[in-house]
């Protein structure tokens, strides 16, 4: 079946998941720390627009909650703290370059390929909305992944970090419909209060090694010298 | 059933009520009472569990059987022992100005906090909340790791949040493929993550989903456990935090990760009809194993080198379970009794060394037989006991592991003779001097309690000798629950 055969639904989250992977390709090489945060809020909006698109498909109106909790989290809470937090410690301007831009966005394309060929025996019993979603979500992880590997700047590792959660939540809405409402609400706990930690951790590390580029942690080393 | 409730609810009144009330004269006292009171609830559970068998709450929440009742027991118990080392441990602390009063506060409500989430962890039925518990566990931790604000402790702390909290994520992504599995088998079904669902349904669930998630929940619980390569996070987090929280995370957050892959591997062994789980856990084990073992001889710092010995014995365990059968399981599941409980009195013991010395480096701490007896003497019997020397516990549980080996994987034995005499006089290399060597001159005796260690000793002495009854029977059920028979 072709992707014009698709349901008109479907086709629409689909682009969405596609928009989602291409927001996660910009995390990856934005090295302005305001308009790295802003993408991440249109990541999260985009995950929002999925949520919900889902609810009204499945007919599963428990997906609405979750919907909002990442609207008002990853939309709202999450950017906004992270803006006050930039402000705050006046990095506002700082720009990082990243290393070897072109090979790390090779790198990206690579995890793409690589999800795809991970998740090809499930594809193989799945349908096919949900095929080519379950592959672009763990994409977003890895990619969340190795942005945390390849940024110095403690705030551009929480963003990666936060964009694996949406990854992560991209993969519960879109192949399960999203898990009990529970787990839904302890993960959302998890989330609020690593973001409320990280912003503490930003002025420890900023007290403590004089700046927020991580480079500057290698006191301590697997073996004492 | 109330018992259980209370267990879980103990721990979260008091983690709200250190926070709000704040740091005050008696909160390490009270702290031990809540633990007290924690422990003597889970007994009580205990109790209830070997009277009538598995218990189920009403919303199939919550579920306690033979394999996860004894590390319930286990956990309240290192945290009452911990709670008793800590009121003096970190009102020394005070006094030397290394802690000021909003962070004991942040202390007390957060060593309050790791317990409810170990509690939850290990309590739950549901597998999706098993892990909000355990990284919920992380996020408790880890402005402990970073109390006291040292530029170390900071890159501690930060190497923690963020190499768990990346880690931990492979295992949300686990989580939820078995969730997608067994949707497919209960569609539209809130109970589809239940662990006694699941459980029962083990055989429909569609295997190739299941080997996929069983490999990202194995790195990511595997990050927690600290096996190699995935352990970087470990030595550091034990080496700079508060050395109460060392010893309850080593001796109970690393049980509890592997606690959740026994658990998956229980689900997903028999439903693949192969050993690929098994073999997985094997590879990681030896692979730590081996490596902490050659590490531990490079450390300075004596809590660090306590640490690598913790990944050391991490490893043997997973070892254990991934060979599989009911001698080496049952030979792991008394290993994480045994362990917890030498390592948290092993790092109470060290904790009071180091303020004797005044320094964690090895190279510093002295004769603390002559300046300290009653410290002296446990440092060397918790090493004796940890090395796996007869007639402690450790001993016991290696032993049966060791038979276990020889009987399925004759070869394996010799890199685990060796990687145990590797570590052997690793630990003994360093201990010698800090026990017996010339304490330097003005080095006074500290405030310690050290019943906790003696406490643990005696217990790990005692399994040494004669496992009780009540223990080998649960024991036993839970090595039919993970391989399908019983040893005894």
């Amino acid at each position: 079946m072709s992707l014009t055969q698709l349901p008109l639904a479907e086709q629409f989250v689909l682009t969405l998941a596609a928009l989602i992977l291409f927001t996660s390709f910009l995390l990856l090489a934005q090295s302005r720390i305001v308009s790295l945060i802003h993408t991440f809020a249109w990541q999260g909006a985009l995950l929002f627009i999925a949520t919900c698109l889902m609810a009204v498909t499945s007919g599963r109106h428990h997906l609405f909650i979750s919907a909002f909790m990442t609207l008002a989290l990853k939309v709202f809470f999450i950017p906004w703290q992270l803006r006050r937090l930039v402000v705050r410690l006046d990095i506002r301007r700082e720009v990082e370059t990243v290393g070897n831009a072109s090979l790390v966005m090779i790198g990206g394309g690579a995890l793409v390929l690589f999800s795809y060929y991970v998740v090809q025996p499930i594809r193989e019993l799945s349908f096919l909305a949900t095929r080519n979603t379950i592959a672009i979500s763990l994409a977003v992880i890895l990619i969340g992944m190795l942005m945390i590997i390849t940024r110095r700047k403690a705030v551009a590792q929480v963003i990666g970090f936060m964009s694996m959660e949406n990854g992560l939540f991209f993969a519960a809405v879109v192949a399960t419909y999203g898990m009990p409402m529970v787990v839904e609400l302890g993960v959302a706990f998890d989330v609020l209060v690593a973001a409320i930690l990280f912003g503490i951790f930003f002025f420890q590390l900023r007290s403590g090694i004089g700046s927020l580029d991580v480079d500057h942690l290698n006191r301590l080393h697997e073996v004492d010298r | 059933m109330t018992a259980l409730y209370l267990t879980l609810l103990i721990p979260l009144a008091a983690t709200l009520a250190f926070a709000l009330i704040g740091h005050w004269k008696h909160a390490g006292s009270l702290n031990l009472l809540v633990c007290a009171a924690t422990f003597a609830t889970s007994l009580s559970c205990a109790v209830d569990v070997f009277n009538n068998g598995a218990l189920m709450s009403p919303g199939k929440l919550f579920y306690v059987d033979a394999f996860n009742v004894y590390l319930v027991l286990v956990n309240a118990l290192v945290g009452l022992t911990t709670a008793i080392f800590s009121r003096p441990y970190m009102a020394h602390e005070v006094e030397i100005g290394r802690v000021d009063d909003a962070r004991m506060r942040l202390y007390h409500s957060m060593y309050q906090g790791f317990l409810l989430t170990m509690l939850v962890a290990l309590t739950t039925n549901n597998l999706g909340l098993l892990w909000v518990a355990v990284e919920g566990a992380t996020l408790a931790t880890v402005l402990l790791v970073s109390l006291y604000r040292t530029p170390e402790s900071i890159e501690a702390g930060w190497k923690y949040f963020i190499l768990c909290g990346v880690g931990i994520a492979q295992a949300l992504f686990g989580t939820v493929l078995i969730y997608f599995a067994a949707e497919r088998v209960l569609p539209g079904s809130e109970d589809a993550l239940l662990w006694s669902v699941l459980k029962d349904h083990a055989a429909e669930l569609e295997p190739t989903v299941l080997t996929l998630a069983f490999v990202f929940l194995l790195v990511g619980y595997g990050t927690k456990i600290g096996l190699v390569p995935l352990h970087n996070w470990l030595p550091d987090a034990h080496s700079e935090g508060p050395t109460p929280m060392s010893a309850i995370l080593s001796g109970l957050l690393l049980n509890i990760a592997l606690y959740a892959v026994v658990r998956y591997k229980m689900l997903i062994e028999p439903a693949l009809g192969n050993h690929l789980p098994g073999y997985l856990m094997m590879g990681f084990g030896m692979l730590s194993f081996t490596v902490a073992g050659i590490l531990l001889h490079r450390q300075k710092d004596i809590k660090r080198m306590f640490s690598y010995s913790s990944i050391e014995h991490m490893g043997l365990m997973t070892l254990a379970f991934g060979i599989g059968g009911p001698l080496a399981t049952f030979g792991g599941l008394l290993h994480m009794i045994v362990h917890s409980l030498t390592k948290s009195a092993i790092f109470v013991t060290v904790g009071h060394a180091a303020h004797v010395a005044g320094t964690q480096s090895i190279d510093k701490i002295r004769g603390l037989i002559r300046t300290q007896p009653s410290i002296g003497w446990s440092f060397l019997l918790g090493v004796v006991a940890i090395a796996g020397f007869p007639p402690f516990g450790v001993f016991t549980s290696e032993f049966l592991l060791f038979s276990a080996t020889i009987k399925s994987w004759p070869l394996l034995v010799i890199p685990l003779l060796i990687g145990l005499a590797v570590a052997f006089a690793g630990l003994f290399r360093h201990l010698q001097p800090m026990v017996f060597g010339e304490p330097p001159a003005g080095q006074v005796p500290v405030k310690a309690n050290m019943l906790p260690v003696l406490l643990h000793l005696l217990v790990v002495l005692w399994l040494g000798i004669a496992i009780p009854d009540v223990l080998s029977r649960w024991l036993d059920q839970a090595t039919i629950m993970v391989v399908g028979r019983g040893l005894l």
